[in-house]
């Protein structure tokens, strides 16, 4: 007993109080970043970055990258990583291509087959890493290998294509404008629908904030003063509208970005109000003080890996679909993009810590940089080290100020 | 003076405001095996790093004069350099690597950079002799038991050249046969000139091979004395001292019905699944009872709890835990949970609490099930009972927002409890319930378990502060080696007793 003395004392010198206000800045510090990555590059294209036509480009050209940020996030926050979801996705785009092109099955059969042959495979990864105990790494850079091989035996070396229509447009396509244009003014016209759904979203959400503000205020709980809740609800509506506005003006919403809305939504309410996304969080926190408050740590582990495989599936589905065609080198590295994109939102290193919107920003801000820096001509070599020093930053600035915390 | 290889004058060593270690002195004779007794949290260990640089130099206030000399040592290295050595309770082996490679880590026998295995596994062997071990040299040390790995690590020390031998509790891990056998070895090491200290709890064996003894308690020296004619009885008056220095809040104690009652517990370590750390242990706890569980480090307290609250410890595990006449299945901790048990373990930034997390998430972490409908847990719901504990715990933080790596100790401590008493369990087994809290957060936490039982909930108190389960409990019960060595009534039971029972059975 005598050797813990010289822990104990250290228990009692936990951090100041000011750590709340960092945590805050841990928090907010990526949107502020985003929002300063997407001036400096409207700047510096002349505002070629936010014109209607590029910034649907952005979103259906990061799409497959921000699902699979969404599985690994959750994979991350549990204190795990998943190197194989480029295979993945390779794999289930053929399995999708063989179904549809080769087997002529209908496209939402064929979708549903792959879907769940996505999550037999995080299943089988889940099994080494929740009931076997060997370590996430090892065994998705085994399965980075072993989908890739599977892909190229599948589609025997070749690409296979076109797929059908509906499988296009849902990766490529945008909504019908079934209402017909609206004139904006100056800025021309628009369709009528997505502009609905714009503001539909803002005012569910404006009243979402309200019911949750009210019941908060029932419960005796402090909340925003009336003007800054005002004001934050008035600055994410101004963005949402204004995004929806530009889509408006080109081609409508793009399908994808219909989907990511509904899938962002989803899984931030799964991983903060649900008991199971709860246990994620307390199992990357704190593996053995989960176990011991009865959390069943190997099966939530096992359904975050099936949940990856389902949506590296998804992913796989769309990224097919966009290129229609299924190829052997599809998906190259994009375990590396999802898991920067889960880092540069606010992941932190050790699990227990971590965003679906942050992952979602985080991808965003790999987007923007690859996208602007194409707009200025950049080549791609200094894409790529632009991009990987903004990750070294995004870790270090989160290491930095939870260390700042403690000290 | 001269025959004083060692003398340490004024040692004073503090940890963030709290004081260690307070004006200690210790003098040590060539030649000699010197033991240091006193209870757990003494200040043995924090003596011994000091000695040996693990607390460098600047960081403590007093001198040390070894060989005649001062010495300021500013890490292990210096203190080696002089020929102290220090071998701690976890020993420092790497299991993958060879004896002969563990002997010379750091210290290789190499030329020009290259390692000499000739010379290497040659002087290996003849260390290996001295020692008494025969084995290979190249046999890796994870071959080995625990008793032959002390024996590598003293082979160690001596390839450095050792003059004085630290050991921490070299006998904790081993069996009789083992013990002896490093006993033997000391008393050998001895003769050949080589001075040791020996920190140990158990007593027999420290009358029988010290020459002198130096007692600590609460960090200062109570005495010295020399070992020839002292008895067990002697030194255990000297480590528990006579003062009550804690108070407690008073309380009335209404006993109950039996609640919960663990039969012929047997438990066998994980990593030597041949060696038994609960020996067939019978308790019985009773409704609003508060019992206290005393034991020496490695009498197997925390193994017991831990192996009934869903086999978190241990391998081979027999017996019965029987909760209101009827056996219970505890084989994890969910169902251990869903029959109203609840352990808050010893060290709660381990195993108690998701620090990055805030203080409301902690507090529902085990019973987040109450919380929610169909799996989708109220948030207003979880704020409002956090803020009710926070409120009738005096937890002290700016919200239950707050990250609870912030908080102090007490308060840490306090949302691991909340975090239980939400379970409405029937039995609270708490493990070192105080252990690195400041006097006054001691006394609300005595409060809240006095609170717990007032409330018709058995609770058990595991504590290595003898005073702490005098003041609390109103049954004691003592462990040794893994046994129940005996049932003292609050009436009955002393430090003096509690202390005679927990050091009891290595005699026997």
């Amino acid at each position: 007993m005598t050797t813990k003395t010289a822990a104990t004392p250290a228990a009692q010198q936990a951090g100041p109080p000011q750590r709340r206000f960092t945590i805050n800045l841990r928090q907010s510090g990526i949107y502020i970043a985003f929002a300063l990555i997407v001036l400096l590059f409207t700047v510096l294209t002349d505002g070629a970055l936010l014109t209607p036509q590029n910034i649907s480009n952005i979103i259906v050209q990061n799409s497959y990258v921000l699902i699979l940020a969404i599985g690994m996030i959750l994979v991350i926050i549990g204190g795990h990583i998943d190197l194989s979801v480029g295979s993945v996705v390779a794999l289930t785009g053929a399995i999708c291509a063989v179904l549809t092109v080769q087997m002529g099955l209908p496209w939402p059969l064929a979708v549903l087959i792959t879907l769940l042959a996505g999550a037999v495979i995080g299943a089988a990864q889940g099994y080494w890493v929740a009931f076997f105990g060997i370590p996430a790494f090892i065994v998705t850079l085994a399965g980075m290998l072993v989908f890739r091989a599977l892909t190229l035996t599948v589609l025997g070396n070749q690409g296979i294509g076109p797929f059908p229509d509906q499988i296009r447009t849902l990766a490529n396509g945008f909504t019908e404008g079934y209402l017909g244009n609206v004139g904006l003014g100056p800025l021309g016209g628009a369709d009528l629908l997505s502009l609905l759904v714009g503001v539909a979203v803002v005012a569910g959400f404006a009243f979402n904030q309200w019911r949750n503000r009210k019941a908060r205020l029932a419960y005796g709980q402090v909340v925003d003063p009336f003007p800054i809740f005002v004001a934050k609800i008035a600055l994410a509506a101004a963005v949402v509208l204004a995004v929806v506005v530009q889509l408006a003006r080109f081609r409508n919403l793009p399908w994808v970005l219909v989907l990511l809305a509904v899938l962002a939504l989803g899984y931030s309410v799964m991983a903060n109000k649900s008991v199971f996304g709860r246990h994620i969080y307390a199992i990357g926190g704190n593996l053995q003080a989960a176990t011991l408050s009865g959390v069943k740590v190997k099966q939530v582990t096992f359904w975050v890996f099936v949940n990856m495989g389902l949506l590296s599936a998804l992913a796989g589905v769309i990224f097919a679909g966009r290129l229609n065609q299924a190829g052997p080198t599809a998906g190259n590295a994009f375990e590396l993009d999802a898991i920067a994109a889960a880092f540069i939102g606010g992941a932190a290193v050790q699990g227990g810590v971590g965003r679906v919107v942050g992952a979602i920003t985080g991808g965003l801000i790999m987007g923007v940089i690859n996208n602007g820096m194409s707009l200025i001509g950049a080549p791609s070599e200094r894409v790529m080290l632009v991009k990987g020093l903004v990750l070294l930053a995004a870790v270090a600035y989160d290491v930095w100020t939870k260390r700042r915390g403690r000290a | 003076m001269s025959d004083e290889i060692l003398v340490m004058r004024g040692i004073t060593k503090r940890f963030a405001g709290v004081t260690a270690l307070h004006d200690v002195t210790l003098s040590v004779r060539r030649g000699e095996i010197h033991a240091i007794c006193g209870e757990n949290g003494a200040g043995k260990s924090t003596l011994m790093k000091v000695l040996s640089g693990v607390h460098p130099h600047g960081s403590y206030e007093g001198d040390i004069v070894f060989e005649g000399e001062p010495c300021a040592f500013g890490g292990v290295r210096d203190s080696e350099r002089r020929g102290i050595v220090i071998i701690h309770q976890e020993l420092a082996l790497c299991g993958q690597l060879s004896i002969a490679e563990n002997l010379f880590l750091g210290n290789e026998r190499a030329k020009r950079g290259f390692i000499d295995w000739n010379r290497t596994n040659h002087a290996a062997g003849a260390l290996l002799a001295r020692v008494g071990l025969r084995e290979n040299p190249t046999t890796p040390v994870h071959d080995l038991g625990v008793g032959k790995q002390q024996l590598v690590e003293i082979a160690k020390a001596l390839a450095k050249d050792v003059k004085l031998l630290i050991l921490d509790e070299p006998t904790a891990a081993l069996n009789d046969d083992d013990s002896a056998h490093l006993l033997d070895l000391l008393d050998g090491l001895r003769d050949e000139g080589i001075t040791s200290v020996i920190i140990s709890h158990k007593l027999n064996e420290v009358t029988r091979i010290s020459d002198s003894i130096t007692i600590l308690r609460d960090g200062r020296t109570i005495e010295t004395l020399p070992a020839k004619d002292v008895t067990e009885d002697r030194i255990i008056s000297g480590m528990v001292g006579r003062d009550l220095e804690h108070r407690f809040p008073p309380r009335t104690p209404k006993i109950g019905d039996e609640v919960l009652r663990i039969e012929d517990w047997t438990v066998h370590s994980p990593s030597q699944p041949d060696r038994v750390v609960v020996d067939n242990a019978n308790l019985v706890l009773r409704r609003g009872e508060i019992v206290g569980l005393a034991g020496l480090m490695g009498a197997g307290r925390t193994e017991l709890a831990m192996s009934v609250f869903g086999r978190s410890y241990g391998v081979g595990i027999s017996g019965r835990v029987v909760k209101d006449g009827r056996e219970i299945d505890t084989r994890t901790v969910r169902k251990a949970i869903e029959h109203g048990l609840a352990y808050v373990s010893e060290d709660r930034k381990r195993y108690g609490l998701n620090l990055i997390q805030d203080v409301k998430l902690n507090v529902s972490a085990a019973g987040l099930e109450k919380l929610a409908t169909r799996g989708w847990v109220n948030e207003n719901e979880e704020h409002s009972v956090a803020e009710r504990y926070r409120r009738s715990m005096n937890i002290k933080t700016p919200s239950v927002a707050t990250p609870t790596a912030s908080l102090s100790g007490g308060n840490q401590q306090k949302v691991v409890l909340a975090k239980w008493m939400f379970t409405d369990p029937d039995v609270l087994i708490l493990d070192e319930p105080t252990r690195g809290i400041d006097v006054g957060a001691k006394y609300e936490i005595y409060s809240i378990i006095n609170d717990l039982a007032d409330q018709g909930r058995a609770v058990l108190v595991i504590s290595s502060e003898l005073p702490e389960l005098l003041g609390l409990c109103d049954r004691v019960y003592t462990l040794s080696e893994g046994r129940i060595t005996g049932e003292l009534d609050r009436a009955e039971a002393t430090q003096e007793r509690l202390m005679h029972h927990m050091t009891q059975g290595q005699t026997s």
